[in-house]
């Protein structure tokens, strides 16, 4: 048995180690297959199923081939509104994220004290370790009325904005304020200290060296930044069911069809991902895929 | 590699379609009026099959895991064998849905979910004379449209209660009478008004409209023709401007009336008690045009696995005691016209109205709109409710 068993495993590794590409194949195969046919299968089964139609009664699916869920996508008013209107949130947060992370990081990148960062980077890090529920019932308290964003806004005689758009857009960007932090400080972290000595040698002031040297080498680690901020801003619906009053996005829309229009609503969800394949396409010029 | 080739032909077919735009508004399957498959009840009962599965509203199904005080599940499941799995639903069109796994036995169907299960089959008609707690059923909620067909049960009424509109005492005065409180008088609370976040909320639209645009024509709330249906549209659609935020979570809507953020609009009974619980200033009441409301109905699915446990179970949950405990803990009136001396507090059946008759004779309850006219009509086409989600889509904006 033995010096068969050898022969046998012998001779594999022996032909493995002759075929590079049959190793490269096999190592490939699984992570590939899980690739193919979980993600890009499910993908392929969202946008077939958005050409099938429904039976207006029963609301079972009835498989014929027919574009009119695309067409009324398109000239539904409420529909571009609500996919205008999700982008913008999109937008505005990831905006909002990348305007409140640049001092953030800047400052645990560079100014704190060096034995301070790390622990900095840890409480920055600290509510993604709490529930995504709990964070944003706690904003509905916050934002509640008479509660503390009225309570702290009222000695200036203005008041909280209320459930709506606003504080949709609040509770997004303090969600996903933590994953445009990290990689605008590690890129901030990674600055050689000697192109701020060069800059100012040759005269720039703070002003200049900042526009000149800190932000070209940076925006690739913001753009990286906003493909988290973004993709996860259009793709959530929870948020602005609990905070957002009666704002609908386009994660809603597609949330009240599912049970009784299936097609439609894999026809809404293909929307974000084309908006998102096209985002990716333009942060791709950028070069920030490669500092992701 | 195939897939990914058929995911990009896909995509060039979605661009193509973006392309040519297009025109004319295209729906093209057209439902029929109600004609369910002929499905047989069962004429007797065999041998239980030692489970039964089942779907229901958050309270119904109760073993004691959420609390304690509130079990009729652990007795029935000594009494018959028949071990329960149950499986909590948030929505009527959840329902439909897993309803239609056919994995499911029996379920508590609103008149919103009740007929579409019927009209697919999915739901099969029940011999009552199998439910012997079936006799002491309120009159009123036997043979209704939402639960049968031509004199046909489909299934065992559960309870039933009325959409009601709840104000903050404090905040809203003076106290208001009439649904014209969150619709035409609506801006006097802009931003503070809110809403049941469901199509069916349309219904109470066109309920107000009945009884305030007479030359309209409304006679059932869930039969209207495209002018009433437009009509009841852009009544909701000017509301829309002074809602605070919709609800279709009920502990939503309390928190939102505790905090002031809403102070009027719709709500149900046991909300209105649990928000005055936890100390609000609240009142509900039904508005003197009526209301809306819901009966809910325990139907077998045609698949059902386990049929004789089914029947078991629809005994069970009508019978006066179950069906005492379940109405007080859920909050509603109950079906069995026995349970009312069953209650621990002696005077629930009297907060629910449950044996007054000429109180649920202002109640429209929920049903489900299909294009032949319910209300008996046959000169013109209704709304089907396909076209009610769509509108509630655009309503909200």
């Amino acid at each position: 048995m033995a010096p068969q068993t050898r022969t046998v495993s012998t001779r594999t590794a022996g032909a493995l180690h002759r075929r590079p590409r049959l190793r490269l194949a096999l190592l490939l195969a699984a992570p590939l297959l899980w690739l193919a046919v979980l993600y890009l299968g499910s993908l392929t089964v969202l946008f077939v199923s958005a050409f099938w139609t429904t039976n207006s009664f029963t609301s079972e699916v009835v498989k014929v081939w027919s574009t009119d869920n695309f067409r009324e996508l398109f000239t539904t008013p409420v529909y571009r509104q609500v996919i205008l209107r999700s982008v913008g949130v999109a937008l505005a947060v990831t905006v909002l994220c990348a305007v409140i992370a640049f001092p953030v990081a800047f400052w645990t990148a560079r100014v704190a004290r060096p034995r301070w960062r790390p622990l900095l980077v840890v409480a920055i890090l600290t509510p993604l370790w709490a529930s995504y529920l709990v964070k944003v019932y706690a904003w509905r308290l916050i934002l509640s009325e008479g509660g503390l964003a009225d309570w702290m806004l009222r000695p200036f005689g203005l008041s909280g904005p209320g459930y709506g758009l606003t504080a949709a857009v609040l509770t997004l960007t303090y969600l996903w304020l933590p994953y445009m932090i990290l990689p605008v400080h590690t890129a901030l972290e990674q600055l050689p200290a000697n192109l701020f000595d060069a800059s100012a040698d040759l005269g720039a002031r703070a002003g200049r060296t900042f526009r000149s040297v800190v932000l070209p080498m940076v925006l690739p680690s913001v753009a990286a930044g906003s493909v988290f901020t973004f993709s996860l801003s259009l793709g959530d619906y929870i948020t602005v069911q609990i905070v957002g009053g009666k704002t609908q996005l386009i994660g809603n829309l597609v949330y009240s069809n599912i049970e009784l229009n299936l097609p439609m609503a894999a026809a809404l969800g293909t929307v974000p991902v084309v908006v998102i394949v096209l985002y990716l396409l333009a942060v791709r010029r950028t070069g920030a895929l490669s500092s992701l | 590699m195939r897939l990914t080739l058929k995911a990009a032909v896909a995509v060039t077919l979605l661009l193509a379609t973006t392309a040519c735009g297009s025109s004319g508004s295209g729906s093209g399957a057209s439902s029929s009026g109600l004609n369910p498959p002929d499905l047989k009840a069962p004429a007797a009962l065999g041998a239980t099959e030692g489970q039964v599965d089942l779907i229901a509203w958050a309270g119904y199904v109760e073993d004691g895991s959420n609390d304690p005080k509130a079990d009729w599940v652990s007795d029935f499941e000594k009494q018959t064998g028949c071990q329960v799995h149950s499986k909590t639903a948030a929505s009527s069109d959840e329902m439909v849905k897993l309803m239609k796994t056919g994995q499911y036995d029996a379920v508590s169907a609103s008149g919103d979910a009740s007929l579409r299960l019927i009209a697919s089959g999915d739901a099969a008609p029940v011999n009552t004379d199998l439910v012997p707690n079936y006799r002491d059923i309120f009159s009123g909620l036997k043979d209704g449209a939402w639960n049968s067909v031509d004199g046909r049960m489909y299934g065992i009424p559960h309870g039933r209660g009325a959409n009601l509109l709840m104000y903050n005492t404090a905040k809203v005065s003076p106290a208001p009478t009439s649904w014209s409180a969150v619709f035409d008088d609506a801006s006097r609370y802009k931003g503070h008004v809110t809403a049941y976040d469901s199509p069916i909320y349309i219904a109470d639209a066109a309920l107000y409209l009945k009884a305030t645009e007479p030359d309209l024509g409304i006679k059932d709330p869930y039969a209207l023709d495209q002018k009433q249906f437009d009509a009841a549209v852009s009544l909701l659609r000017k509301q829309n401007a002074n809602i605070g935020e919709y609800w279709s979570d009920y502990l939503k809507e309390i928190s939102a009336f505790k905090s002031g953020d809403s102070v009027i609009g719709t709500t149900w009974q046991v909300i209105a008690n649990l928000t005055a619980d936890e100390g609000a200033e609240v009142k509900a009441f039904v508005p003197e045009e009526g209301s809306t409301g819901w009966s809910d109905t325990w139907m077998v699915s045609a698949k059902a696995k386990h049929p004789n446990c089914a029947y078991k179970w629809l005994d069970w949950i009508v019978s006066p005691k179950v069906n005492a405990q379940v109405a007080e803990y859920f909050g509603e009136a109950p079906a069995n016209s026995k349970a009312c001396e069953l209650t621990s507090d002696k005077n629930f059946c009297t907060t629910y109205h449950a044996s007054d008759e000429t109180y649920w004779k202002n109640i429209a309850f929920w049903n489900t709109p299909i294009e032949q006219c319910l209300d008996g009509r046959t000169d013109v086409k209704c709304v089907p409710y396909a076209k009610w989600v769509q509108a509630w889509t655009e309503i909200k904006g």
